[in-house]
């Protein structure tokens, strides 16, 4: 037996490890050149739209092939508050955020009703919509040429003017999400979405109102995608309806069953695998993308539950191993 | 009275599955529906749990008419089931498996989750507590840790009965909880049935395990191709002619 001590810190470690890794990222970042923190920047917005897609898809047990569209009402609800009206961005952050969330109540309220692949071909729809919309509103989006000069992340006049202090500011913006969503997933209210992901039936006998609390899910992933599109606005200062198309969702869905969908790390992991493959690749030339490729595989096949599964697997095997040395010169007939 | 079902009556196209049922559970009380198959059991199960409406007739819990209510709602009410084949959160271990069925009776949605006031914090603790109560009660002490899906199948059917307790039911109704187990873990649940009834909650079991239902029901309700046939204690019914005729199919398996 481990000692109850021994358990918690161990608990408390191995909880601290991810943030640990994120700020060491951070610290990376900021020590090395543009390129690098374009990368990482990214990296932390795809974070945080596979942090919110996984309340929908890992927890709830949903499938939700649009959520490129909430973040095109991020991207360009960011653009034309900020270049157009000049309002002050960390208004218009939120007011897109509330307006993806107004737009996802709406939709969710008809189109969750809907199960598995109808579901799936619903939620694929509006992404293709929205992206279809982008393309041919052309007074409000600039169609194809896109939306260029939104300014950077800032707020009350003061703006962030270099791109490493948008990458720490984005870094803690993903910090403060994937708190949100530990303090969400362990609640009663996460509960319920796992009941729901586990037996829709045998949560409604226990009186979860199963409607309500998908809808609710998709709002909250909805929020998560416009405050990544948002983000993705104001560090690149440049939007096209192309950053929200469909390249989007299988960029996200990669990151989510790459690092682990339904963990709270695994999709960071992802995102950051993702995004840092093919630089690491670069220099494989055109072989780069077959080595990407199977990479992925390899992954799949040997982790199918994602890196982050793999890598709790490690450390209660490690665990196990400490356990059983630590028993066995006291008591070698107790079992682990 | 907590629950009674009125005349109900229900048709799938020419078919009439149940046929004018009538017969009330009291406070407490422990009555189980009986019948060969094709009676028209789960159908009346499907029906009271709120699954499915009635063609026509009332059914009332605790004074309420909760016909046309949806299933939550009428969970929410403390009316509970369970399921013939056992519908666990497979995902979850066994002790969040019961966790969950802390919702009827918990407060709380996204606000109190981010800001965890000291109420939530009580909620949590009194649910933490009373889970490993609950997995005492029914015999799965120490395996709370346990993935849900990794139990053996009588042991899963006793974590059901722990989440449905979790929800603190008024009425507690079980669909078929023998199917698929061995004797001994038959006399287990049966055991662990009696003790949930003598807790004051009332059971209604929808069952084809004769030996469970003489064994711990108060009451029994026997339906032959959708229509009641007869009701009566144990041994009314045992010796009830129309039961032995339709159901039992003559006294020597009675005598057996």
């Amino acid at each position: 037996m481990i000692s109850p001590a021994t358990t918690s810190i161990n608990r408390s470690a191995v909880a601290a490890a991810p943030v640990v890794l994120i700020l060491a990222a951070l610290a990376i970042g900021l020590g090395s050149n543009g390129y690098v923190v374009t990368v990482l920047g990214f990296a932390a917005i795809y974070g945080i739209f596979c942090t919110g897609l996984n309340f929908f898809m890992g927890y709830t047990g949903q499938a939700s092939f649009g959520q490129n569209a909430f973040a095109a009402i991020g991207g360009y609800g960011t653009a034309v508050l900020c270049e157009r009206y000049n309002w002050d961005q960390t208004l218009a952050f939120f007011a897109s955020m509330a307006m993806a969330g107004a737009f996802a109540a709406a939709i969710g309220y008809s189109t969750l009703k809907l199960r598995s692949h109808y579901l799936t071909m619903a939620t694929f729809a509006l992404g293709t919509i929205s992206y279809e919309i982008s393309v041919e509103w052309t007074s409000l989006t600039h169609g194809y040429m896109g939306y260029l000069g939104i300014p950077p992340i800032g707020i009350a006049g003061f703006e962030l003017a270099s791109d490493k202090q948008q990458l720490v500011v984005i870094t803690l913006i993903l910090l403060l999400g994937v708190w949100i969503s530990i303090r969400l997933v362990d609640s009663r209210f996460g509960r319920a979405l796992r009941g729901i992901a586990g037996s829709e039936a045998a949560a409604a006998a226990l009186g979860i109102n199963v409607a309500r609390y998908k809808l609710i899910a998709f709002v909250i992933a909805a929020m998560y995608a416009a405050a990544a599109g948002s983000l993705f606005a104001h560090f690149v200062g440049f939007i096209s309806p192309e950053v929200f198309g469909a390249a989007m969702v299988i960029q996200s869905f990669t990151m989510l069953f790459l690092g682990g969908i339904g963990t709270t790390w695994g999709p960071l992991l992802g995102a950051l695998l993702v995004m840092l493959l093919p630089e690491v690749l670069r220099g494989l030339k055109e072989l780069q993308d077959i080595a990407y490729c199977i990479i992925l595989v390899a992954i799949l096949i040997y982790a199918p539950r994602g890196v982050f599964a793999l890598i709790g697997q490690g450390i209660s095997r490690i665990n196990d191993l400490a356990t059983r040395r630590h028993q066995a010169p006291s008591d070698g007939k107790q079992g682990s | 009275m907590i629950l009674s079902v009125r005349d109900v009556t229900k048709r799938f196209g020419g078919l009439v599955a149940n046929d004018g049922i009538s017969f009330d559970v009291g406070d407490g009380a422990m009555v189980a529906v009986i019948g060969p198959n094709g009676a028209g059991k789960t159908t009346l199960f499907n029906i009271i749990s709120g699954a499915m409406e009635p063609t026509e007739g009332s059914v009332r819990f605790a004074g309420d008419e909760i016909v046309g209510l949806a299933q939550h709602e009428v969970a929410q009410r403390g009316l509970v089931r369970t399921f013939q084949l056992v519908q666990l959160f497979k995902s979850l271990t066994a002790a969040q498996n019961v966790s969950v069925g802390f919702h009827r009776i918990t407060k709380g949605s996204v606000g109190s989750a981010l800001f965890r006031r000291q109420w939530v914090r009580d909620q949590q603790a009194m649910i933490e507590r009373k889970t490993s109560e609950l997995l005492e009660f029914v015999g799965l002490e120490g395996l709370g840790g346990m993935m849900a899906d990794h139990l053996p199948y009588g042991q899963q059917r006793l974590l059901e009965l722990a989440r449905a307790l979790a929800a603190e039911p008024k009425l507690l109704l079980l669909d078929e909880p023998a199917a698929g187990l061995n004797v001994h873990e038959t006399a287990a649940l049966a055991d662990v049935i009696e003790r949930i009834n003598r807790r004051g909650i009332a059971v209604l079991l929808v069952e084809h395990d004769m030996n469970l239902v003489m064994r711990i029901a108060q009451r029994i309700v026997v339906l032959d191709f959708g229509r009641k046939i007869a009701e009566g204690t144990p041994d009314e019914v045992k010796t009830h002619p129309a039961v032995l005729a339709a159901y039992l199919g003559g006294e020597e398996t009675v005598r057996a």
